[in-house]
């Protein structure tokens, strides 16, 4: 199986080699950077795993019914019909339609493709800035690093949910509000990680040996700590994904979340859950079970990650 | 250990200014005034001015945030805008309902999740281990407000064994318990979603301890794999859940509003989410901190627990 995805871990996976060292196992001598072997060897285990790619697979599937579906299946998304409103699934609407008359099976492919880009926008977006702000806040140390750390144990201190439904309370959100939101609210996880690996890498000998070759801060940023890291926030990053696809259907079930010509798999439910006690089960268990599936396949990926993650620090 | 406890609790502190300071910023985020968002866009300027001089939102922001500061340390939260009431009354009212809610929940999730992670720990890496992991990944990954939908739709509607949510005007906390069957399907759903994080955790702890030497001394030394698992791996694997069992608070709480929106049960979630509809700032701002405090101190207990428990902990660098 190559899918895209496989390519992105693997030139991401190709970022990492620059000395993997197992916390337990104590470099020898001063030859710690070993390029490429450590690196083909996480790629290796991943490529191995089961439970990774059958995520992965799951989650190309997604994407593929999601963005090229809608191009081979074109449904009417935008005016209401209420002559074709609940109809049940059979020739013309495979998966029925909703109290509004309009197509399930291509509402739940527009309806995706807004899951999944708040899911991946927020994951990105969330690991680029926790990483960078754990790392720097890390390697400054001293007050800086402890008053930067208030910051985030503040973030850190409310639950998300909460400060997403005090200020979805006071704005009507978009797409977009709803992006920046979650990654305002998402990188303190990644950043906290971050920052105790950079902190424990800062003592060892290889970090040291680069400062007395006179490597700059930046440098050791990007060439030590970042890449060391890559193991933990890559894990956080695929469970970022599956938080933010359930905080949007979380909020939009509150009804706090966009309003209605905005379509996602949360708001499908929350109207279907409607129809739940009525005669219309096929209003709520496509949206359900592509949810569940979604969020469950990148759960996986993250798991199968940290798995491989704590078995290469461990086992050697 | 007395200079990180101390260390630990100025840190503690910074943190609840911190979020005073947040929920201070975001209320006053809101476009247009509060007055309007409360009275209703027909308010006549002379109420608008009467509602912002009663609440003092006429007063610059550094006053507000000092008054405000200077209130809550005097056990104070201002004045609900809807109810009329006093956030502090409003909120004590409510907390010992949620230990009670929370507290059953959290209780049911580990005694479910513990010998979980022991079992999956024990057939690590069989099909046995797959499947369990499976099952609670599965229900854990489902939006907790659809299996909740989904158990009254069950149990309530369909075999009418369990009541769908809670009746109004419980006042108080024996209250809930002359209503036990309305407190199964709350507790379960909150049980639920925190079963598959206790399990892992617990699974991850034990295959760890599995691989140490003193579970291969035991082994060597012939003590029966019983005694083994109970006196040697049980006590070591279940230390990171205390850990947990602190940092899971927020989640546990942001939870506990869906769960109480949808079976009405009056706790702090569902004051959160009503004063969330209705623009209720002040009530908003009493749940905001309050629930950041005990996260805080959840947080500072689990730490300093931890240390206590495992002494190979020594708090090196934090």
């Amino acid at each position: 199986m190559q899918p895209p995805d496989d390519a992105a871990v693997a030139g991401a996976a190709g970022v990492a080699p620059v000395g993997v060292i197992p916390p337990g196992a104590a470099p020898s001598g001063g030859e710690v950077t070993t390029h490429g072997a450590p690196g083909n060897l996480a790629l290796h285990d991943f490529l191995h795993n089961k439970r990774a790619m059958g995520g992965c697979g799951v989650v190309l599937l997604l994407i593929l019914f999601c963005f090229v579906g809608p191009l081979i299946y074109r449904t009417n998304q935008t005016t209401v019909n209420l002559g074709l409103s609940n109809q049940p699934p059979g020739p013309g609407n495979p998966l029925g339609t909703d109290e509004y008359g309009i197509d399930i099976l291509g509402r739940l492919m527009v309806g995706g493709q807004s899951s999944l880009e708040l899911g991946f926008s927020v994951a990105i977006a969330s690991t680029v800035i926790g990483a960078l702000y754990g790392a720097i806040s890390g390697m400054i140390g001293g007050f800086v690093d402890a008053f930067l750390m208030r910051i985030v144990d503040t973030l850190l201190a409310v639950p998300t949910f909460i400060l997403l439904l005090i200020v979805s309370s006071m704005f009507t959100l978009n797409l977009t509000a709803i992006i920046v939101i979650l990654t305002v609210l998402s990188w303190p996880y990644v950043c906290r990680l971050v920052r105790a690996q950079v902190l424990s890498l800062r003592t060892r000998e290889f970090v040291q040996a680069s400062t007395a070759m006179g490597s700059t801060r930046l440098r050791i940023l990007v060439r030590h700590m970042l890449p060391n890291t890559f193991n933990i926030f890559i894990v956080t990053t695929t469970f970022a994904v599956a938080d933010s696809i359930y905080a949007l259907s979380a909020l939009s079930f509150l009804g706090l979340g966009p309003p209605p010509p905005f379509a996602d798999w949360g708001t499908m439910l929350t109207t279907g859950v409607n129809d739940l006690f009525d005669s219309y089960p096929w209003e709520v268990y496509p949206a359900l079970i592509i949810l569940v599936v979604t969020i469950l396949a990148f759960r996986q990926i993250g798991d199968a990650l940290n798995d491989i993650a704590s078995s290469r620090s461990s086992v050697r | 250990m007395t200079w990180y406890l101390v260390r630990r609790i100025g840190q503690s502190v910074a943190v609840v200014i911190g979020v005073m300071i947040l929920t201070f910023i975001l209320v006053h985020l809101e476009p247009g005034s509060t007055a309007k968002a409360v009275l209703g866009l027909k308010a006549t300027p002379a109420r608008i001015a009467l509602f912002d001089n009663t609440y003092g939102l006429n007063r610059p922001l550094p006053v507000q945030f000092w008054l405000y500061c200077d209130h809550v340390l005097h056990g104070n939260f201002g004045v609900s805008y809807t109810a009329g009431q006093p956030v502090s009354s409003l909120i004590a009212q409510r907390l010992p309902r949620d230990a009670v809610l929370l507290g059953a929940s959290t209780l049911l999730a580990l005694i479910i999740g513990v010998p979980m992670g022991l079992y999956q720990a024990l057939h690590h890496g069989t099909v046995r281990d797959d499947v369990v992991a499976g099952t609670w990944f599965t229900l854990y990954s489902a939006p907790d407000f659809m299996e909740a939908l989904l158990l009254i739709a069950i149990f309530s509607v369909h075999f009418h064994i369990l009541q769908p949510n809670f009746p109004g005007g419980i006042t108080s906390v024996g209250g809930l318990f002359g209503d036990l069957n309305a407190m199964v399907l709350p507790v379960v759903v909150l049980a639920i979603n925190s079963v598959a994080g206790f399990s892992q955790y617990m699974r991850s702890s034990a295959i760890e301890e599995l691989a140490q030497d003193y579970i291969r001394t035991a082994r060597a030394k012939g003590v029966r794999q019983r005694v083994i698992f109970t006196r040697h791996l049980l006590r070591n694997a279940v230390l990171p859940i205390v850990t947990i069992l602190g940092l899971s608070l927020p989640d546990i709480v942001a939870g506990a509003v869906i769960a109480e929106a949808i079976f009405n049960f009056p706790g702090m979630g569902l004051l959160f989410w009503q004063s969330a509809l209705s623009h209720d700032f002040p009530v908003m701002l009493g749940a905001t901190l309050i629930i950041g405090v005990a996260t805080v101190l959840g947080n500072l207990v689990a730490d300093v627990a931890y240390g206590i428990l495992d002494p190979r902990i020594r708090h090196a660098a934090t």
